[in-house]
């Protein structure tokens, strides 16, 4: 009896964690299958629009942001191996560089928001539906898409800011780390999402 | 050789892993705007693009989430989410194109 309150008490089911987390990112994964199920049968039938309206975008900014991201999950990934090894500063210096990636993502994001809604192109605007169908549905898939993967890159920022006041009070440490594994695990989709939109709605041009 | 010796070295190895992983990411970006600027590959470009969007999807998977060390359960089950998303699309195209 002892030592199954003992053994429930003190484990942390490591691997009962890891596959939550995971069931969690196939959700996500099929959530985010919709909408790009929709974008590809839309751009299917509306491909000349979907090319022209692509020229709007700036590619470099796209490109920066992709940097940002694809550098902000290396940086978490090596804060998860800095935490194994008992690395506590290290650790938590490469969270709060992940934290700054995401927030530069997001101002960069918002830049770009703001380009186009000065152009008169944001759902239901006057310009936008003036446009014909192929572009309002591009420039509408463009918001909701980048819109909801912006969410989730602000909600990753702050967990990964409880992350880092879990680390540095000690709460993750180099035997209980599964929160900032699973933490990671998150980020690396969010990052995997715009690997996927990048490309689509800024190079098909 | 020490037990804190052999674990420094197998960090080192992991940071270094990333290292390269991260450097690979970058190229393949490199090359899919390379590839979409210059219009390399005329009217494969979407697939093309979608490719090497692809190699990066996996290289996060399998270094930076590491699935090459989860158990059979985690893989089992992106394949089924990964399938369950490409009979969904191949079905809904099934009925876009041929309709």
């Amino acid at each position: 009896m002892e030592k199954i309150s003992s053994a429930t008490e003190g484990s942390i089911d490591y691997t009962g964690k890891k596959i939550g987390m995971w069931l969690f990112l196939y959700t996500e994964l099929l959530f985010f299958g919709g909408m790009f199920l929709l974008y590809s049968v839309y751009r299917s039938r509306y491909s000349a629009e979907f090319h022209a309206s692509a020229m709007e975008e700036n590619i470099i900014l796209g490109s920066t942001n992709t940097v940002i991201l694809l550098t902000s999950s290396f940086f978490i990934a090596l804060s998860i191996a800095a935490i194994k090894a008992g690395r506590r500063r290290l650790s938590t210096g490469l969270q709060l560089a992940t934290i700054i990636c995401g927030i530069t993502f997001l101002v960069i994001k918002y830049f770009e928001w703001a380009a186009k809604i000065v152009k008169g192109i944001y759902p239901d605007s006057s310009v936008l539906l003036g446009m014909g169908q192929g572009e309002t549905l591009f420039f509408g898939l463009y918001y909701v898409m980048t819109g909801i993967h912006g969410i989730h890159v602000l909600i990753g920022v702050i967990i990964i800011s409880i992350m880092l006041s879990l680390t540095q009070r000690g709460i993750i440490n180099r035997e209980n780390f599964v929160k900032l594994e699973n933490t990671g695990l998150y980020w690396h989709f969010v990052d995997i999402v715009w690997i996927y939109l990048f490309p689509l709605f800024y190079l098909i041009t | 050789m020490d037990r804190g010796n052999v674990e420094t070295q197998i960090h080192a190895a992991t940071y270094r892993t990333y290292v390269y992983v991260w450097i690979a990411l970058l190229v393949f970006l490199g090359i899919t705007i390379a590839v979409a600027k210059l219009s390399l590959l005329a009217q494969y470009s979407v697939i093309g693009s979608l490719l090497i969007a692809s190699l990066k999807a996996g290289l996060v998977l399998v270094f930076f989430m590491h699935l090459k060390n989860e158990g059979w359960i985690v893989k089992g089950m992106l394949a089924l989410a990964v399938g369950a998303l490409t009979f969904i699309i191949v079905l809904t195209f099934s009925d876009v194109w041929f309709r």
